[in-house]
């Protein structure tokens, strides 16, 4: 309850979620403002914003709503990026966990595996993902989840590193707790609070991942994304830029929104930051 | 002398790294639908079996999977990259034509953010919860939440189209005949909207650890000694809080010069630069899989590189490296 | 003698939602020239506030709302800012209590001394060398010229807070702050530190603030008193008086919570042993990943020591002695190199993780840090329950046991509900007790459990754990670097230096006739100890 109060302190943080939640709703209320196919045919290709009622965003080069487009693509972005953050999240606390715990030879290996994976530039594994794996919505999400788990491991494991000597973690030790309980029944509820906050990060990359390999064509056609459209918009950006324009500021509206809330709820969790 | 074998041993130690690269990107790449050679015979138009048959006999791919490994690891001690069957050249020779376009656009962007993220969170912290800050502070979330890709775009409806200040591509005019200075102003002017489009994010995290790495040195108890003996606050600043707070910076640096390679694919397709970038892009659609492999290794490389230097630099800005406290 | 520092009813205002409005209220006090005036009080009375406010240092959204500072004929509340700052460093400078944290750890220390000299004279950077050079020399750090280019951590603790007092005293101040300077440091240190603080304020005729919370302290080295309790100066006075016939409740109870130093007479103990350590070894290596150069440290050597049933036995010895090193072995949060630990007639230096797990009921540690040693996540009597969940009790009971546990230890079992922030220190670490006792051990390994406890917290919680001992019959392993508290405690003693038992017997013996040069050394460094002896005397 005290979190909850410290985060509505902020304005920044009140912005963010209600940007947020603007999202959330725009996702949930796609198919019940736009029944039809957002990729259908729809009526005169490049229609100006404004210019048409029945097309408020106008369309774009093959005639697609703009509007409906943008309704969609909030859904694609916000699964990739909660899906792709939850499984970049889990398997950083795993690796991190079991390397700052146990130390050792299981650090030292576990450590040279993430620095692998951070000295291989992520958005190339991603395009080598994609090209092996192929460009379905799936393969997509499982594959940015895969290049984005070494930041929050190295997070997690620093946390641990820092509690595992702590005096509690000791006491738990000499009650003659087992270390799995330890892991994750002493440590983990101290170490989780900056890796919750980082997942906002990990979301906002995924988010910006999904739309880069869309925007390069890579990613799923098949799907109305946001880095679709700004891609296709790019074939008549000398004229009608909104088609690109439009999507673009709903990714970056979206992403500052998960930002927002993850620098409240950082606010929020660690109070001695404020009020300095 | 202690510094450079300290970072000799940093670097030692990441050859291992290097090759579980190698080998990990190598054996992913045996799932991928088709090979080069496939990508060959659909180039050429189709044709039959037979022929691809010697193809792969030719490039050792009907070897088993160990076996090409092996070959791939050998042929690389020797630098051989092998050869790329789309361009008809040697990969090495490929990957050479367009490193320095990557290279120049990676420093040009570095320095842009690395320089104004300084002093952008210098002003924020020293203004902490007044209007400089709250200022610096959003136009960076904003920042960071911009599409690298759109916000290149965008920049070159503004300054290509619109007002025709900037080129919108390349690297060069291919028109101009310039010489010296007038090449380099030239390469300047194109390199503007890629700089600013790939650093804007980097610039956007910079300026954050930079004020947050401030804030932090500024409660440290040295600063309450500079501040008992008698600075005034812009001596503390510059004598005692810069230093301190540059280290997590100099360190970010060698932790994002992989993500910086890897938007530098993207800027370079928007700006249709010859970089690195933009090949890894193309050798993925034309499925060129030993060239996307050469730039993998070439990219590792860089960014080991790059991490030397860093290991060198924060050795000189901190004493405490080299003594081994 | 005229004051040459005077504080005239100064209040410091705490902002909005701290536990009280004012941090120091109405305060005054006045500093003569070449005397030292020892502030003291526990933590919390406002003591370093006063240091903070004399140099507007004041952390933010903390004030000055009435009151006069008086230095040279000013009243430095009213200075502008450049002002101060010209002030602070030439005429009133100030040392602190980390040595380490208070040096910027990557400029040399000539450099960081040569600043002051920098900014409030016009000398030549030849000239800045050289008085560099005779201040490190003056204050008796042994290569001048090798501290002057070294890096504060390749200096030792003690080294780099007499480069502290070198950078304080440069520019000669009328007034020097010292605000806990010596409680970082070993016994000692603090004695050389002490009596160097001593000798350059007689010598340059300094006026000293000192700030402290030991009286042992203030014994060694005021010329006059000031106790602050709650952030009012509740009594002050020559030393001789406060500290000999304090006249205020508060005063009396601080200095009677100072252990004396000389043991009680010596209790009847039993002859049979319950934990033996035979020859008990711990090497750590550190480094050493691809040939890198690898150090070696000894932590503990060869360590016999025999704690008989019903006893205490204590360890005692500086930082770096191994006495930690030498808890945790015991009870197997390390893995001791060689040797054997026989508790009840079984090797714990043998028993593999899964039998040791077994064996804890029998031997519990109390902690250090009352703030670090309990899960902050976990409500209290969860806390104490946990070890006999562990061992197969169930929940219900063990919760139920926790609550009488709370009893038992002086807290009120209707607390097991909250979480360990909502107790003070001293409370907390009852609740460290309890948990070690939930599981009835016979044996208790004590690391510095009252150390980070104020005076006269450290009291109750002692006379709590002597109270247990008779009553639970149980043996305590008792590791301090306090000798005053291990006197009270302890029936043996072994002090510790480098790894290694130097001295070991009943602690009558050990304390009053010491055999071992560094037994006698730490003995004669103890501050206050003429003073301790002294009331000793009348006590007995």
């Amino acid at each position: 309850m005290e979190v909850v109060r410290a985060y509505f302190r902020s304005p920044a943080a009140i912005v963010g979620l209600f940007l947020l939640l603007v999202v959330i709703a725009m996702a949930a209320s796609a198919g019940w403002l736009f029944p039809r196919d957002p990729l259908a045919l729809a009526g005169r290709p490049l229609v100006w914003p404004f210019t048409n009622p029945r097309f408020p965003l106008g369309t774009d080069n093959s005639g697609r709503d703009i509007a409906a487009q943008i309704f969609y693509g909030a859904r694609i972005s916000l699964l990739i990026g909660g899906v792709a953050t939850v499984i970049a999240v889990f398997i950083g606390i795993v690796i991190g966990a079991v390397s700052g715990y146990y130390g050792g030879w299981v650090d030292n290996v576990l450590m040279r595996i993430t620095e692998a994976f951070q000295t291989l530039p992520n958005f190339l594994l991603l395009l080598v993902l994609i090209a092996v794996f192929g460009s379905n919505i799936n393969t997509v999400i499982i594959a940015i989840g895969i290049v984005s788990w070494p930041a929050p491991a190295r997070l997690t494991r620093a946390e641990f590193l820092s509690l595992r000597n702590r005096e509690f973690v000791q006491a738990g030790r000499t009650l003659g707790l087992k270390d799995l309980k330890l892991i994750f029944g002493e440590i983990l509820p101290n170490a989780l609070p900056p890796v919750i906050v980082y997942a906002s990060v990990v979301m906002a990359v995924s988010i910006l991942l999904e739309s880069a390999l869309a925007f390069l064509r890579l990613s799923d056609p098949n799907v109305a994304s946001w880095g679709n459209l700004i891609g296709l918009g790019r074939d008549v950006l000398r004229v009608q830029w909104y088609v690109s324009a439009i999507p673009g500021i709903a990714i970056l509206l979206t992403v500052l929104a998960v930002s927002l809330v993850g620098q409240g709820l950082n606010d929020a969790l660690n109070p001695r930051l404020k009020g300095r | 002398m202690r510094v450079l074998s300290l970072a000799g041993r940093r670097l030692a130690a990441s050859i291992p790294t290097l090759i579980l690269i190698l080998v990990g990107v190598f054996l992913l790449l045996q799932f991928a639908p088709g090979d080069t050679v496939d990508a060959m015979m659909a180039q050429m138009g189709g044709g039959d079996a037979r022929t691809a048959e010697d193809l792969r006999r030719f490039y050792g791919l009907d070897l088993s999977v160990s076996a090409q490994l092996g070959n791939y690891l050998w042929r690389l001690v020797r630098f051989d990259l092998g050869f790329s069957a789309i361009y008809g050249k040697p990969v090495a020779t490929v990957i050479a034509e367009r490193l320095p376009a990557t290279i120049l656009l990676m420093t040009a962007s570095l320095s842009f953010a690395f320089f104004f993220g300084i002093i952008l969170g210098v002003i924020a912290a020293r203004g902490v919860n007044r209007w400089p800050d709250t200022l610096i502070s959003t136009v960076g979330l904003i920042f960071y939440a911009t599409p690298s890709f759109w916000f290149g775009l965008m920049a070159i409806v503004v300054f290509s189209i619109y007002l025709q200040w900037l080129p919108a591509g390349g690297l060069s005019d291919i028109t101009s005949t310039a010489t010296g200075i007038w090449r380099v102003l030239d390469t300047a002017r194109h390199l503007v909207l890629p700089t600013l489009t790939l650093g804007l994010i980097f610039l956007a995290i910079y300026l954050r650890i930079m004020r947050a790495s401030m804030l932090e040195v500024l409660n440290l108890d040295f600063v309450r000694t500079a501040r008992a003996k008698g600075l005034d606050e812009t001596r503390i600043i510059t004598r005692h809080v810069l230093r301190n707070a540059l280290l997590p910076m100099v360190t970010l640096i060698g932790l994002q010069a992989g993500t910086m390679l890897g938007g530098s694919v993207v800027v370079e397709s928007v700006f249709s630069l010859p970089g690195l970038g933009r090949l890894a892009y193309e050798s993925v659609v034309q499925r060129d899989l030993n060239t996307l492999l050469g730039i993998i290794f070439v990219s590792a490389l860089l960014v080991i590189t790059v991490n030397f230097i860093v290991d060198l630099v924060y050795a000189r800005l901190d004493p405490r490296i080299t003594t081994g406290v | 003698m005229a004051p040459v520092l005077t504080l005239e009813g100064l209040s410091v205002r705490l902002p909005a939602g701290a536990d009280r409005p004012h941090a120091m209220k109405d305060v005054s006090l006045a500093i003569a020239g070449n005397e030292i005036l020892c502030v003291v009080g526990e933590s919390g009375s406002g003591k370093s506030m006063t240091a903070n406010a004399i140099m507007r240092l004041l952390p933010g959204g903390v004030t000055i709302d009435a009151g006069k500072v008086l230095f040279d004929g000013r009243d430095l509340t009213q200075l502008s800012d450049a002002d101060m700052r010209a002030v602070r460093g030439s005429g009133i400078a100030m040392i602190f209590q980390e040595p380490m944290t208070a040096l910027n750890p990557l400029r040399t220390i000539g450099d960081q001394i040569g600043e002051m000299f920098d900014i409030h004279t016009d000398l030549s950077k030849q000239e800045i060398a050289a008085k560099v050079l005779d201040l490190l020399a003056e204050v008796r750090i042994p290569d001048p010229k090798l501290a002057a280019r070294a890096y504060p951590h390749e200096l030792s603790g003690g080294q780099r807070q007499r480069a502290m007092i070198a950078m304080a005293l440069a520019l000669d101040p009328k007034v020097l702050i010292a605000d806990e300077p010596t409680t970082a440091l070993d016994v000692t240190t603090q004695a050389q530190i002490l009596s160097l603080i001593k000798d350059l304020q007689k010598r340059k005729g300094t006026a000293v603030l000192f700030i402290t919370h030991d009286f042992g302290v203030v014994a060694e080295i005021a010329d006059r008193v000031a106790v602050m309790q709650y952030g009012l100066v509740v009594e002050q006075g020559p030393a001789v008086e406060v500290l000999n016939r304090p006249q205020h409740a508060y005063t009396r109870q601080l200095i009677a919570a100072v252990p004396p130093l000389k043991a009680p007479p010596p209790r009847p103990i039993s002859s049979e042993p319950i934990l033996t350590m035979r020859n008990v070894s711990k090497t750590f290596r550190t480094g050493g990943f691809l040939g890198r150069g690898v150090r070696v440290t000894h932590a503990v050597r060869d360590v016999s020591l025999v704690l008989p049933k019903g006893g205490t036995l204590g360890i005692v010895g500086e930082s770096g002695s191994g006495k930690s090193t030498l808890a945790r072995c015991i009870i197997r949060l390390i893995d001791p190199d060689t040797g054997s630990l026989v508790l009840n007639g079984k090797d714990l230096a043998k028993l593999s993780r899964e039998q040791m797990r077994q064996e804890t009921r029998h031997i519990q540690m109390v902690f250090q840090d009352p703030y670090g040693s309990l899960n902050p996540r976990r409500k209290a009597g969860e806390l104490v329950a946990q070890g006999p969940i562990v061992h197969g009790m169930d929940r219900a009971a063990a919760l139920a046991k926790a609550k009488e546990l709370f009893g038992l230890v002086g807290l009120d079992p209707a607390s097991t509900d909250r979480y360990p922030h909502e107790f003070s220190g001293g409370q907390r670490q009852r609740i460290g007790l309890a948990r070690a006792l939930a599981l009835e051990p016979e044996v208790l390994v004590a690391d510095e459990a009252v150390s980070a406890l104020d005076v006269s917290v450290q009291a109750q919680v002692l006379r709590l754990l002597a109270d247990l001992r008779e009553r639970l019959g149980l043996s305590i392993v008792f590791i301090t670097h306090d000798l005053r508290v291990a006197a009270q405690v302890c029936d043996l003693v072994a002090v510790m230096k480098s790894g290694e038992v130097v001295e070991a017997g009943p602690i009558g013996e050990v304390f009053g006739n010491p055999q071992h040069a560094y037994t006698q050394a730490l003995l004669a460094s103890i501050p206050g100890r003429e003073f301790g002896l002294s009331r000793d005397a009348a006590l007995a």
